[in-house]
């Protein structure tokens, strides 16, 4: 690891000031700490943001605000997003290890970086940590790589479970900057690779993500998680898949549908939603619908076989929030 | 009659120890002063360097010394050959030339006054190859296959035999190398005193890397002492002495300061061993009944090009069932990697998930249940070597198996069990190890307090050496456990042999045994020449020891204890004992372990996830010296079974070499939830011919046969034959 300072700010502003001038914000450090001895990450300046006032979940009508520093774990066990939202919590206890969840904050994991293999090597080409020097992975071994969103500079998957399922909710995040206060769309924070695969968010220099609003809605109670791995535990996604259904008469109403560990980003899926909604919840409409998930799928050499996972992800996430066989 | 301690399941001795921290591993031994040495790994598959850019690094903050080949000491490297290394070829010669022979291969030493500074300027150290495209893919028929020697085997006419069966199977499988990854990484700390040098250093095998420093320093093996008394997990990568030891050494002496050098998880992926990945083909002739008439096992490991690492891939074929006709042969397939090693079961492991899951192919085309089928081949003596078996509880193992597992309850179509939407599958595979003995010495030591102490130059990796011991010497003295203090990981205690291979038990376990009579001897000629002791003049054949004490046969009196005849002098009683197998029972018998491994699983159809709900695993492995430790055993089995069957597989990228996967995130192993419930038995089985003990081994054979139960219950759940290890999600999605 190199040598870094560690500073405690004042203020917020006094923290949002320092990271406008470089500093890097480090609030549970799971992702940051990892790559700084690993050499992939080597900041200079650490601002330790644990002691702003972002953290605690609360309840504000139908809506459920989760602080950018509640930790994964008091998310997940949290009664109120039990309650109100249990895809959210569902999707945090999949993630990581209990040890991670603990010291994770909700506003890292939104930003942890990707888990290709090659992005970790210092002695290998990736446009993502080193701008112009190739994509390893492209030619290399791919079987985790995305299919969705890929490019011809970066294949990586986006890595959160929990980004899955706030963007399948249409969560929206409030984030502090120089220039004050800005909301938007949990989704419109990530951006494609690209010819730019480093860049990989839409904050702007210096902003800070304070909290994540998740809208409630009849879709809400009738919400699963699915992710698909090789282990039960500790391994990120093949392929993941939240399905939120809202269902009147037996028929669905609303339908909220993203798939993780295929896409460069959190992937909404509209289509299928669309072809769903009118529909009964029953296994021939989730099927057909499934279909629609791989619409522009572009496998690599090793992970050919997630074009079919993908659309069976979704009809078994689907069954499991319709409560259908 | 003594108090029996073997046998009882005694709690581990070093339990507390570890639990709470004081247990020290090789990386805990810090010398004041010592400086830290980062390993800088090649970055090209093959190749030579032909820059170094050393002297800025060398003025970095704290950097003590850059070496390299070009400043590297010259080492002598005497030939030296271990029972572990392999037979023909040389080891890798570090920082001698400027030759990169595979990815990852120590090109430089870099040794700095603290961590934070050596791993700076190992990774700012900017080194020049000249690169050529290495050969890595096993599977490229352009490979040239060698034929080690003593690599093939038959009797009758296997070929012949399989053609002309009324029934057969002929097919390929393939198992992925696969990384030790134990939780404690590599590591070693070097100190020399003038010629003499300590290491402080992760070893199974501490008298062989006492030598081979030596011959590679060209020192007298008696200057280098080795010491490591405590192991975390090793599974066999700890058997060799492997570069970085040389390297620690080699950084101390040209620094002239002890020198502490760990390796890194990802380094622990470059030199330190894996188990080969295998091709092998099995062909099956059999009778419509299920006598088999022809069996053909051909299997190709990998090596690197410069040693020839064999293991006994096809070993257990020529007498694991009764057959005419049986051939086997064995290749290498030269690569631009690392030489692999030894990992849990090696051989038997890899060999017999082709075999079993062989029979239990056969079994579906026979109609026959695949425990019937292997009841129906099951010989009567070792057909190999023409000679009985020591011990074979084959069958047995399956019926108390099959009764604990429930194997009654099983259908035999595929497909024809489910809970709920799950795919259900019960399979079974048969599991055997050779019952192996060196030569080995151990030390008995009677004190006046009553205490014995035992010492041996043995190693304890997990399995419970030094409480297994414990029993031992507390059985044949004649003490309770807790007045038995056994001690282990020094080089200069008594030689044994390697902790591997499932021999630990049964060789360093008879040389105490050894030690512990001629310590009760000497003890009884003291007391016989003692005027005042009650045995004063008796003839030592008119004696007898009971639980630790000394008296007439048939006297009623208390006698003496060791206690009682040490005092008398102050002097503690000191002996040493070895045991060997004697060679005419070796060449009598035919000595393995057997079991039958037991699974179940359940696959998502939609998904394809597999989860292994649980195994059964029923040994005859001799005598169970302790039963608590013995379960562990199997248990960690077991898991590592899991782990070959599903998860395991260290992937190289064809370009250059390199393990893509060298991470505990990206190389999987099994996690807690991944684990089910896992039951170990163990048939009465009393075997007179392996050794005093009548111990046959346990760590390997607990491993070998859980991946072709699991294979073999995947196809059960799906009818999917996957011959190929890992199965993972995508192997049985569409099935």
């Amino acid at each position: 690891m190199f040598p870094f300072t560690l500073e405690k700010p004042r203020s917020t502003e006094d923290a949002i000031a320092a990271a406008a001038s470089g500093a890097r914000f480090i609030a549970g450090g799971t992702t940051l700490i990892d790559l700084m001895r690993e050499q992939v990450e080597c900041p200079d300046r650490l601002i330790d943001i644990n002691s702003l006032p972002f953290g605690g979940i609360r309840v504000e009508g139908e809506d459920l605000v989760i602080g950018a520093l509640a930790r994964m774990a008091e998310v997940a066990a949290d009664p109120n997003v039990q309650r109100l939202q249990p895809l959210i919590a569902e999707s945090l206890i999949e993630g990581a290890s209990p040890q991670l969840r603990n010291m994770a904050s909700m506003g890292g994991n939104l930003l942890q970086r990707v888990r290709c293999p090659y992005f970790r090597m210092l002695d290998a080409g990736c446009n993502k940590r080193t701008p112009g020097s190739g994509c390893a992975a492209i030619d290399g071994l791919n079987s985790g790589h995305a299919i969705l969103g890929t490019s011809d500079h970066c294949v990586a998957t986006h890595p959160s479970d929990v980004a899955v399922a706030l963007v399948a909710l249409d969560a929206t995040m409030r984030v502090k900057g120089p220039q004050g206060e800005r909301s938007f769309p949990v989704e419109e924070l990530f951006r494609l690779p690209g010819d730019t695969p480093h860049l990989e968010h839409t904050l702007l220099p210096g902003e800070l993500i304070v909290e994540i609003r998740v809208p409630g809605g009849p879709h809400s109670r009738r919400a699963r998680y699915l992710k698909v791995r090789d282990r039960a535990s500790y391994e990120f996604a093949l392929v993941s898949a939240a399905a939120a259904l809202s269902i009147e008469d037996g028929v669905i109403r609303e339908v909220r549908l993203a798939v993780g560990g295929v896409g460069t980003r959190p992937w909404r899926l509209r289509d299928c939603e669309a072809a769903l909604v009118g529909t009964r919840p029953e296994r021939r409409a989730f099927e057909e619908a499934a279909q629609l998930a791989r619409q522009g799928a572009r496998p690599l050499r090793h992970n050919q076989f997630k074009v079919e996972l993908l659309p069976r992800t979704v009809v078994r996430a689907l069954a499991l929030a319709g409560e259908v066989a | 009659m003594n108090v029996s301690s073997i046998g009882k399941p005694l709690t581990r001795v070093d339990g507390r120890a570890k639990v709470t921290g004081t247990a020290r591993y090789a990386a805990d031994f810090n010398q004041p002063g010592q400086l830290y040495a980062v390993i800088v790994s090649a970055t090209v598959g093959l190749g030579r360097v032909t820059e170094i850019a050393s002297t800025e690094v060398e003025r970095m903050p704290g950097v003590v010394a850059v070496i390299t080949h070009r400043n590297a000491q010259k080492l002598p490297y005497l030939p030296h050959k271990g029972v572990i290394d392999p037979a023909v070829g040389e080891r890798l010669h570090v920082l001698q030339d400027d030759q990169v022979h595979f990815y990852g291969q120590p090109v430089a030493i870099v040794v700095a006054d603290n961590l934070d500074h050596a791993e700076r300027a190992a990774a700012a150290l900017r080194i020049t190859y000249a690169a050529r495209r290495p050969l890595v893919d096993h599977a490229d028929r352009t490979i040239e296959r060698i034929a080690p020697k003593s690599a093939d085997g038959s009797r009758g006419d296997a070929d012949v035999a399989v053609t002309q069966a009324p029934v057969m199977i002929d097919e390929a499988y393939e198992i992925a190398r696969e990384n030790h990854n134990p939780m404690e990484p590599h590591a070693t700390t070097a100190a020399w005193s003038g010629d003499r040098l300590t290491l402080w250093s992760k070893s199974q095998y501490l008298v062989n890397e006492q030598a081979e420093i030596a011959a590679v320093f060209g020192l007298p093996v008696e200057n280098v002492e080795v010491i490591c008394p405590f192991i975390g997990g090793a599974f066999g990568t700890s058997l060799r002495t492997w570069p970085h030891v040389t390297l620690a050494a080699l950084a101390a002496r040209q620094t002239g300061r002890t020198v502490k050098l760990v390796l890194s998880r990802k380094q622990m992926f470059f030199t330190t061993g894996h188990r080969p990945r295998t091709l092998q083909r099995i062909a099956l002739g059999a009778t419509p009944d299920g006598k088999l008439t022809g069996v053909i096992h051909e299997g190709t490991g990998e090596t690197s090009r410069y040693e020839q690492f064999t293991e006994a891939l096809t070993a257990a074929t020529a007498y694991l069932y009764s057959c005419p006709n049986v051939r086997t042969q064995y290749r290498l397939a030269q690569l631009d990697t690392s030489t692999p090693n030894h990992m849990r079961g090696p051989g038997e492991a890899s060999g017999i998930f082709a075999l079993e899951s062989a029979m239990d192919e056969l079994s579906y085309k026979l109609g026959i249940d695949p425990i019937e089928l292997r009841r129906r081949n099951e010989p009567r003596r070792d057909e190999a070597e023409n000679k009985p078996f020591s011990s074979r509880s084959l069958m047995q193992c399956y019926e108390l198996g099959s009764e604990r597992f429930g194997w009654a309850r099983r259908t035999p179509e595929p497909r024809s069990m489910r809970d709920g939407r799950l795919l259900i599958g019960l399979g079974a595979a048969t599991a055997t190890y050779p019952a192996y003995h060196a030569p080995a010495s151990a030390r008995v030591r009677l004190l006046a307090d009553g205490l014995a102490e035992v010492e041996a130059a043995a190693s304890d990796m997990g399995p419970g050496t030094y409480t297994s011991m414990t029993q031992v010497a507390a059985e044949f003295l004649g003490l309770p456990p807790e007045q038995v203090r056994f001690r282990l990981g020094q080089s200069a205690y008594p030689q044994t042999p390697s902790h591997g291979g499932s021999w630990t038990m049964a060789s360093v376990g008879s040389a105490i045994r050894a030690a512990c009579v001629e310590a009760q001897a000497q003890a009884a000629s003291r007391a016989v020449a003692d005027s005042g002791s009650p045995v004063f003049e008796a003839s030592v054949d008119d004696l007898e020891w009971s639980e630790g004490r000394l008296r007439r046969r048939g006297d009623a009196s208390p006698g003496m204890s060791y206690r009682d005849i040490i005092a008398r002098t102050g002097t503690p009683v000191e002996a040493e004992g070895s045991a060997q197998r004697d060679p005419e029972v070796a060449e009598g018998y035919s000595m393995h372990s057997f079991g039958a491994v037991f699974a179940e699983v359940a696959i998502d159809p939609d998904v394809g996830t597999i989860r292994v709900r649980r195994i059964v695993g029923a040994y005859g492995i001799g005598r169970v010296v302790n039963p608590l430790l013995a379960r562990s055993q199997c248990t960690g089995g077991m898991i590592g079974g899991i782990g070959m069957a599903l998860m395991e597989r260290t992937v190289l990228d064809p370009r250059d070499g390199r393990p893509v996967n060298a991470h505990m995130a990206d190389y999987l192993m099994p996690v807690n939830l991944d684990v089910p419930k896992l039951e170990a038995y163990f048939v009465d089985e009393v075997d007179p011919h392996v050794n005093p003990l009548g111990v046959k081994g346990l760590g390997e054979i607990a491993l070998v046969g859980t991946a072709p139960a699991i294979a073999n219950a995947v196809f059960h759940a799906t009818g999917r034959r996957v011959r190929s290890l890992p199965i993972h999600i995508e192997d049985v999605l569409t099935a």
